[in-house]
């Protein structure tokens, strides 16, 4: 279950690519949570509107950001581990 | 509420504690260096990694806390689960690679790899340890809370036993036994839940939810003669007193020596008397539960449906449901919930439970302890903009938590723990809304305690169950605790002692010091969970969560991102970030309540100080280093975008 010790010279060359990608999936996160956040206090009403499966729009929505948050890291984490293994041609993953 | 012994519960806890301890001390001879004691030697892989991180998080406040919130306030308990998941987005998306590529085993070392200022590793460490301090307050809390039920003892010995393990645990091996306890308790946690939540859906719903050997109280209603608005003796029951108290009228009647209080309704010529459950102070300076000692067990618990309607039509009980179907049933009917109303009563405190009905449409929206609808105001609103705020930015701030990216070898291996643990986080957090409703709508409510909410729903569905989920429950505790003492200890011996002071010590010197920090840490916390007895532990870590977006989070996002910070601008920054949510804090209504005061009468009525205390701390970080430009650091080519 144990790697080899760390190592902090490793260089990755797709860090500022990933770093882009991960700020656009967090203002992405962001306006969905905000979203909610923003109904409750100038629209509380809307979130007792009846959705899908006999649910509220507040439990609906609230079980969608839960839901949502995994997709969107797995989707991250493929596209980064693609980023890797293209722009790292040395051979060397980090 | 009376708590039996059990003891196959306690057989199930004396195995799993004898688990974690045999780890410990499994590890302990691995661990020589300061490099293994703080960062696990940077070996663990990223899967095991993965469910540690999930298994660091699922604390008391997610499983104790979390179930109880929504278990007594409905879908306000929920904004936790959803809150407390969206923050690992901040987590994976800005903090988990760059930080993992900054640091060496601390928060601190992380916030000064490019400055070395002495003014950052002392805030820093400062906030490592008040951060860590505050989200283990509801750990303790959680704690004497579960042994409770378990072992039959009190509150405070169960916080005592707590921190007397985990001090044996840290101070023997740290971050490698730290790091599998969190494993095996992260795994067994998710393992459990689903069987409990199994279990919730093919019970179904009933208007009586009387459970194998424990049938649910038949509440006593009584139908009584009024003359000058006093109610009169009805039967055997003798009318003592009445009184009014929030809102409502309440007459206390004796039967055969007993009294009990009762609830006034009704009108003209249909009045109605409802037993509510009673806590009042005896004449001895005891306690007395419905107008008996405790020990007479006459003190119920509670929560039931009060009313199911499937498909249009009135039923007493469901049946087996499916997910969807358990949730919209409950949301087209009743929840008895039982509000808790102070008075006194012959100069003595008397704390009564009320029944209360709420549709299913109010216990399935936010408002029943946050209000943001009907009879909000505009510090309510801005109450739930804060928490929502605090949750979302806190996690990615969380010192215990960050120390789990040295963990592992790679930032390729920090990013998959993060989204394995985002995964199995948002697995147990799913779970939780049907744990809590679960426990709600069943009859397993203590009222003195929403934090045991899941175990003793556990415990309505068989003694196995119970004892499984309690010594799982327990683990969390240790293990969680476990880490917050490592982070500690870290900020004391690591960033303080070693750093900030420059005392001249060997590694194994280091390590010694940090198990003294740890044994330290731990009698504090000890202290701390005895006094915050009685407070939902997810209020609790909300707090934590808010000093830590607001300490911490700015110093973290500018360093990353912005080019010209200044080692004085995260040095403000953590100081202002602390100094204004700990204000805001110790000032607050449940403060004011804590220390005795009317909360009425609090300097302002706002809980969650994020709102306030995060973008001060962000704007202190600018503007410092705006008018410090001459200290500016460049960031290394590769750390950030």
């Amino acid at each position: 279950m144990h790697h080899p010790a760390p190592s902090s010279t490793e260089t990755d060359n797709a860090s500022s690519k990933k770093a882009r990608l991960g700020i656009l999936f967090f203002f992405i996160y962001l306006f969905f949570y905000a979203g909610f956040v923003v109904i409750g206090v100038v629209n509380y009403e809307l979130l007792a509107e009846n959705t899908i499966g006999g649910l509220n729009l507040a439990t609906l929505y609230g079980i969608a950001l839960i839901v949502f948050a995994v997709l969107l890291g797995i989707l991250y984490n493929y596209l980064c581990s693609r980023y890797e293994d293209k722009m790292n041609t040395g051979g060397k993953k980090i | 509420m009376i708590y039996e012994i059990s003891y196959t519960a306690i057989s199930f806890f004396v195995l799993f504690v004898g688990i974690v301890l045999w780890l410990s001390f499994y590890f302990a001879r691995r661990t020589k260096s300061s490099a293994s004691y703080y960062a696990a030697g940077g070996r663990i892989h990223w899967t095991v990694n993965g469910i540690a991180f999930a298994g660091d998080y699922l604390s008391a406040a997610s499983f104790l806390g979390i179930c109880g919130m929504i278990a007594v306030s409905g879908f306000d308990g929920f904004l936790y689960a959803i809150g407390f998941l969206a923050g690992w987005i901040v987590a994976l998306f800005l903090i988990a690679e760059p930080f993992k590529r900054l640091g060496k085993y601390t928060f601190t070392d992380a916030l000064n790899s490019r400055f070395r200022s002495r003014m950052i590793t002392l805030c820093a460490s400062i906030s490592t340890l008040i951060v860590s301090i505050f989200y283990l307050i509801p750990q303790m809390v959680g704690a004497g809370d579960l042994v409770t039920p378990l072992l039959g003892l009190p509150h405070w010995v169960g916080v005592l036993f707590v921190g007397a393990i985990v001090i044996l645990i840290v101070s023997s091996a740290g971050m490698t036994s730290t790091t599998y306890v969190q494993f095996l308790k992260g795994g067994l946690l998710l393992v459990l839940s689903t069987t409990l939540t199994v279990y919730i859906l093919k019970n179904g719903l009933s208007l009586q939810p009387d459970h194998k050997g424990q049938p649910y109280h038949r509440f006593l209603h009584l139908s009584p003669q009024l003359i000058n608005k006093q109610v009169q003796d009805v039967g055997e029951w003798k009318a003592i007193s009445q009184q009014s108290a929030g809102g409502n009228e309440f007459v206390k009647m004796e039967k055969e020596g007993v009294e009990r209080w009762f609830l006034l309704g009704g009108q003209e010529g249909n009045y109605q008397l409802t037993e509510v459950l009673s806590i009042s102070e005896s004449g001895s300076g005891g306690l007395l539960y419905n107008g008996e000692p405790k020990e007479n067990a006459k003190f119920f618990q509670v929560g039931h449906m009060s009313k199911i309607i499937v498909d249009g039509k009135e039923v007493d009980k469901t049946g087996p449901l499916g997910p969807f179907r358990f949730l919209s049933t409950i949301k087209n009917s009743e929840v008895m919930r039982f509000n808790q109303i102070k008075l006194t009563d012959e100069g003595k405190a008397v704390s009564l439970y009320v029944p209360q009905v709420v549709s299913g449409k109010n216990f399935l929206l936010p408002g029943l302890k946050y209000k943001i609808g009907r009879g909000s105001s505009v510090w309510s609103k801005l109450d739930f903009i804060s928490l929502m705020l605090a949750l979302f930015l806190g996690t990615a701030a969380l010192p215990h938590i960050l120390i789990r990216y040295y963990t592992v070898h790679s930032p390729r291996d920090a990013r998959k723990s993060t989204i394995l643990a985002i995964t199995a986080i948002g697995l147990f957090y799913l779970l939780t809304l049907f744990m809590g409703l679960g426990a709600a709508v069943n009859g397993v409510l203590d009222v003195e305690s929403s934090n045991m909410a899941a175990p003793l729903l556990a415990r309505a569905f068989g003694a196995a169950l119970f004892s499984m989920i309690s010594a799982v429950a327990f683990a969390t505790i240790l293990g969680t605790v476990a880490g917050l003492i490592v982070a500690s200890s870290g900020a004391i011996a690591h960033d303080i002692m070693d750093n900030y002071l420059k005392l001249k010590q060997t590694d194994a010197q280091k390590v010694r010091a940090g198990k003294i920090s740890a044994m330290a840490v731990g009698l504090f916390a000890i202290i701390l969970g005895i006094a915050f007895k009685g407070m939902n532990v997810s209020f609790l870590v909300g707090w934590a969560f808010a000093i830590a977006a607001s300490a911490n989070l700015p110093a973290i996002l500018f360093l990353l991102f912005w080019k010209k910070t200044t080692a004085k601008g995260i040095g403000y920054s953590i100081i202002v970030g602390i100094v204004s949510s700990l204000t805001i804090i110790l000032t607050s209504p449940t403060m004011w309540g804590r220390y005795g005061l009317n909360p009425e009468d609090a300097f302002h009525k706002l809980e969650n100080p994020a709102i306030i205390s995060f973008p001060l701390a962000a704007l202190t970080i600018y503007l410092v280093s705006a008018l410090a430009k001459k200290n500016a650091v460049t960031p290394a080519k590769n750390d950030a975008a």
